[in-house]
């Protein structure tokens, strides 16, 4: 088994797991988000890994240079990473005004405050 | 010749590794924000520039060198003002720096 | 001697993101996610990913965490502690799904080799043709720009959706409108930020232009290009107040902005589908082929552009309004 080579992925899945830990596990909405920027980061490493080649450059066309790393995960993470900024500003947009209605953010409480009407 | 040079810059980054290391030892074990404060500026200012003047002497086209320049007078230009921020906003919210004991007057001072 | 780099840059990851479980104060966490992002950012530099690198560190460890600190400022530092019976309940589930997705893992190919399936079919065929047949040095810009330029289109949009979203459930419109009142006694409070602000304003600008010009010949594009100029803006606003950043910049301006980055990004496509072609086939702009692809690749990055910096600007005043108190002017 090639630690070394399989090192990268255990990180990624150690990461995934602790962003999903934290959106299931604590309460906070705005943490919640943040776990879930953990959990998209994690992802994006993973992708980036896969298109690495050992002893090659970044995808920059030049002069000299014969072994370029894979550039479609790139693009594809270039996406992945401004769509996950825009929904993490949307969620956050949510999070205030859920502040405003229920003057709290922890969500046993908004669920109380939910049965008590 | 570039044996010299090699050594220079080992030197250089080095030391700058070894200032960085300092200030994050600086910013865990001092006693107050402030001093805190200036052990994290050491490594914005001073181990930066030993760091990038390393890397300018090992740099092999003299685009990257002018490039490591600007990198250097931008990073001189913010740190010291983010630290400044920093520090006012402390003193905004109220955190006072913890001072020695001061005598009350000269006479209680030479008694 | 990469790989021992490797490891230590992962190994900072894994511990932040602990820290981030543990700590309950959420200025702090907001700190730690901006932190994740940039050692994620530096991670991807030593990979060889440049482009994702320069994106990740402007948007992951600087616009996140603006937006983070700008919430916080309204919905309260703290959080309370972990309740015992959801903790009982998420642990062992997350330990289950992280030792299978584990042995998932071992069935991966080896890190770095090149004749892993993911190197085959089509990344060879992009880094081969791309220098006949779009002719700019940096492949990611080219896949992104025009070989998968209707991904692109939908990312554009997804950004201005968001820039929607964000106006539709925060915008206030009972805000004083920008009045002509000078600022006086707030100059003499943040003189030092103020002057080093002055200085670094335009340089931040010109930066931004440089990469939104020169994404095709090293790292850059509209996105990194967009984020950097609205930092700009939000320097601006941050030290001389939100009346006079609109001032300087009006919220109908920047809305009709962003609404014309995605026009033009469109209208290029469609001028294509006019002239008989498929949609966003850049060869009707111009009568030599790689010529046309040059000028198909910069309006949709002009486009981009735009559209990034200006839904950034929308969502942080948006935010800063909401926190704004009636009849006050800062």
């Amino acid at each position: 088994m090639n630690f070394v080579g399989l090192f990268n992925y255990w990180i990624v899945m150690i990461l995934m797991m602790i962003g999903f830990y934290i959106v299931i596990a604590q309460g906070n909405l705005v943490k919640k988000l943040v776990g879930l920027t953990l959990f998209q980061t994690s992802v994006f490493i993973m992708y980036i890994t896969m298109g690495k080649i050992e002893g090659a450059t970044a995808p920059i066309l030049s002069e000299g240079e014969t072994l370029y790393s894979n550039p479609l995960p790139h693009v594809l993470i270039l996406t992945a990473i401004v769509v996950g900024i825009a929904t993490t500003a949307l969620g956050l947009a949510l999070v205030v005004r859920i502040k405003e209605s229920y003057d709290t953010i922890e969500e046993d409480e908004i669920n109380q405050k939910d049965q008590e009407c | 010749m570039n044996a010299i040079f090699d050594i220079i810059s080992w030197a250089l980054l080095v030391s700058g590794g070894f200032l960085c290391i300092s200030g994050a030892v600086g910013l865990l074990r001092f006693p107050d924000f402030f001093t805190r404060m200036h052990a994290a500026s050491v490594t914005d200012s001073l181990a930066t520039t030993l760091i990038l003047t390393g890397l300018f002497i090992q740099a092999d086209a003299w685009i990257v060198q002018v490039k490591l320049v600007m990198v250097l007078l931008f990073v001189l230009l913010t740190s010291p003002t983010a630290g400044h921020a920093l520090a006012k906003a402390a003193l905004h919210a109220g955190q006072k720096p913890a001072l020695g004991k001061q005598p009350k007057t000269t006479m209680e001072a030479g008694r | 001697m990469e790989l021992i780099i490797n490891m230590a840059l992962l190994s900072m990851l894994a511990m932040t993101a602990i820290a981030i479980v543990r700590i309950k104060d959420l200025f702090a966490v907001a700190m730690l996610a901006g932190i994740y992002g940039l050692i994620s950012a530096s991670f991807f530099v030593m990979l060889d990913a440049v482009d994702v690198a320069f994106t990740e560190a402007s948007v992951g460890a600087g616009i996140s965490t603006l937006l983070m600190l700008t919430t916080l400022a309204i919905t309260g530092r703290f959080e309370k502690a972990d309740k015992k019976s959801r903790t009982r309940f998420a642990l062992p589930l997350v330990l289950l799904t992280g030792g299978l997705l584990i042995y998932g893992t071992l069935d991966m190919p080896s890190f770095g080799a090149a004749d892993a399936p993911v190197q085959e079919h089509v990344a060879p065929r992009y880094l081969n043709d791309s220098e006949q047949e779009i002719g700019i040095p940096n492949v990611v810009t080219s896949v992104l720009a025009s070989y998968r330029s209707f991904d692109t289109f939908g990312e554009v949009i997804v950004i201005f959706t968001a820039g929607i979203g964000v106006l539709a459930l925060l915008m206030r419109s009972d805000l004083p409108p920008a009045k002509g009142s000078k600022s006086t006694a707030s100059m003499h409070e943040h003189m030092v930020l103020r002057i080093v602000a002055k200085m670094l304003i335009p340089l931040i600008l010109l930066f931004g232009l440089y990469v939104q010009f020169h994404g095709e010949y090293g790292p850059g594009g509209g996105f990194q290009a967009g984020v950097i100029f609205a930092s700009a803006f939000f320097l601006y606003a941050m030290l001389y107040g939100m009346n006079a950043a609109r001032r300087v910049i009006d919220s109908v301006v920047v809305q009709i902005l962003a609404a014309l980055g995605v026009l033009i990004y469109g209208t290029t496509g469609v001028i294509s589908l006019l002239s008989g072609k498929n949609f966003l086939d850049y060869s009707v702009l111009s009568h030599d082929a790689v010529h046309a692809q040059h000028l198909g690749i910069l309006f949709i990055e002009l486009g981009v552009g735009l559209t990034v910096a200006t839904v950034m600007i929308i969502i942080f005043f948006t935010f800063s309004g909401r926190n704004q108190v009636e009849g006050e002017t800062d």
